[in-house]
């Protein structure tokens, strides 16, 4: 495996989470009527991470917190050598009315997005949907779709593979970038 | 999202012919579809391109209303047929009648026939994805993995449970496909009924026999229970159904006297005082519903597996 380039870490990795969730605070408050939705599998760990930042700067926020996982929504389904298998869904709760905070660890081509809003229109009319993403890969979105918060930006060819590594299940966390896909497996 | 490797098969002709590891594919999807299935909106748009047409040469209500389903959760366009308002009375014969449904553009068959091996022909001559819903005594492929599923969910797994399936076994197909399920996910099986509706030589299959039912469901975990098949039988194999109720029928008292509590299982449609009461049915210990709404999930993993090996 060829080694990546290491383009957040450490304090730095931490500072961007807290300003995003301060972000959050500034825009939603108290979060009332408000729904964290994080996509599975990998934009959990980020919401699961900005989940427990926000809890530990006060614990009486009153979010609904929530994973989706978009398998089935894909818009390549039968253009891929092999299927995908699903990761769990947990939503126990209607997103009707509510303000939607949608959470993914990368944002690159824009269709996970895509597929996670019509994931979510299966359970309600949201009044608001909002996206947060870790890393923006600005220049390569197949879809006009666009984050409204953002951790950092990043300006790479389309080859080029972004990963976000955590300390739960990666010992650190950083974000990578590698020049494919290929050399960080 | 993790890969998953597409099922070993192009078509679900019979458990025969697919791995256990297949199996262990269709579950872990089924586990994702029985969620889908409690949504608000029970609904993904994976098959929105594809067409399936249902083809039941046999009646059925349960099979038939659950591929269905499957198929519009999985927003598929559906077209069912019924053979005896086809051309099928008029002498078509099955190849040309699924020809022509193909020259429509559907993409897959999930076809139920009397004839043993229909499926498998079916499969050597058109390119479609077919999926056997029952052929004649032969196979019943999805009911199996349903059942097999819903012993799971029920026990935590499959493998090292005792299972006998109680009943008409001879004239089966639920039983064969069952046999083959189980014992490829590492359960024990057992059969029980009348010398007259065990097969001569199943125990070639590794199957345990069992003539007393007391016997029988001592010793195992889950019972399936299955309806004498009175439209499949030639001559008499029993005197009469009330005899058989009596030495065959499960009953609340004969569950009582158990040493333990086990499960009751029934691919429907039940005779109720016939091969199993009401008591029974309707207790506790049956998972008769579960399997009927666990039906509809395994379907579609089986449907989304086999649509995915097809290019779009």
């Amino acid at each position: 495996m060829a080694k990546g380039r290491i383009i957040l870490k450490n304090k730095k990795f931490q500072l961007t989470i807290e300003r995003l969730c301060n972000q959050l605070i500034e825009e939603y408050g108290n979060f009332d009527n408000t729904c964290i939705v994080g996509i599975q599998e990998r934009g959990v760990l980020l919401s699961d991470r900005i989940v427990s930042v926000l809890y530990s700067i006060d614990k009486n926020f009153a979010f609904k917190y929530g994973k989706v996982d978009i398998t089935f929504y894909r818009d390549d389904f039968r253009r891929r050598d092999t299927p995908l298998m699903a990761s769990n869904t947990e939503m126990d709760f209607q997103v009707e009315n509510s303000q939607v905070i949608l959470i993914d660890d990368v944002l690159y081509t824009g269709r996970t997005i895509q597929s996670g809003l019509i994931a979510l229109g299966h359970y309600g009319r949201p009044a608001k949907v909002e996206l947060l993403t870790l890393v923006d890969r600005r220049f390569n979105r197949h879809l006009p779709i666009q984050p409204n918060y953002a951790g950092m930006v990043i300006d790479a060819i389309d080859e080029a593979y972004v990963k976000v590594e955590w300390d739960e299940i990666d010992t650190k966390d950083q974000v990578l970038l590698y020049q494919n896909r290929e050399s960080a497996t | 999202m993790a890969i998953v490797s597409a099922l070993s098969t192009k078509h679900l002709l019979g458990i025969k012919y697919i791995t256990p590891q297949d199996i262990e594919t269709i579950f872990t999807t089924a586990d994702n579809f029985k969620e889908v299935l409690n949504r608000p909106v029970k609904k993904v748009p994976s098959l929105r391109d594809i067409t399936v047409a249902n083809l039941f040469f046999e009646n059925s209500t349960r099979t038939r209303m659950s591929f269905e389903l499957a198929e519009k959760r999985l927003s598929a366009d559906v077209i069912n047929f019924s053979a005896s308002s086809s051309s099928v009375t008029k002498g078509e014969t099955l190849l040309d009648t699924v020809n022509n449904i193909l020259s429509m553009k559907v993409d897959m068959i999930v076809m139920r026939h009397p004839a043993p091996g229909a499926a498998f022909y079916l499969s050597q001559h058109i390119d479609a994805s077919i999926v056997n819903a029952g052929d004649g005594t032969h196979e019943h492929p999805t009911q199996a993995l349903l059942d097999a599923f819903s012993i799971r969910e029920k026990l935590g797994a499959v493998q090292d449970k005792k299972i006998v399936i109680v009943g008409d076994v001879k004239h089966s197909r639920v039983a064969l496909s069952n046999i083959f399920c189980l014992q490829k996910l590492g359960a024990q099986v057992a059969v029980c009924g009348p010398p007259t509706l065990i097969p001569k030589h199943i125990r070639e299959l590794g199957v345990q026999v069992f003539y007393d039912i007391k016997a029988a469901l001592e010793w195992c975990d889950v019972a399936n229970i299955l309806r004498i098949q009175l439209e499949r039988q030639d001559i008499k194999y029993i005197p009469s159904l009330r005899e058989y109720a009596l030495y065959y029928g499960v009953n609340k008292d004969l569950l009582d006297s158990l040493s333990k509590k086990i499960v009751i299982m029934h691919p429907g449609p039940i005779n109720r005082g016939v091969e199993i009461n009401s008591d029974v049915a309707d207790s506790g210990q049956s998972i008769i519903l579960d399997q009927v709404e666990n039906g509809v999930a395994v379907r579609m993993a089986i449907l989304y597996l086999l649509a995915s090996s097809n290019p779009a």
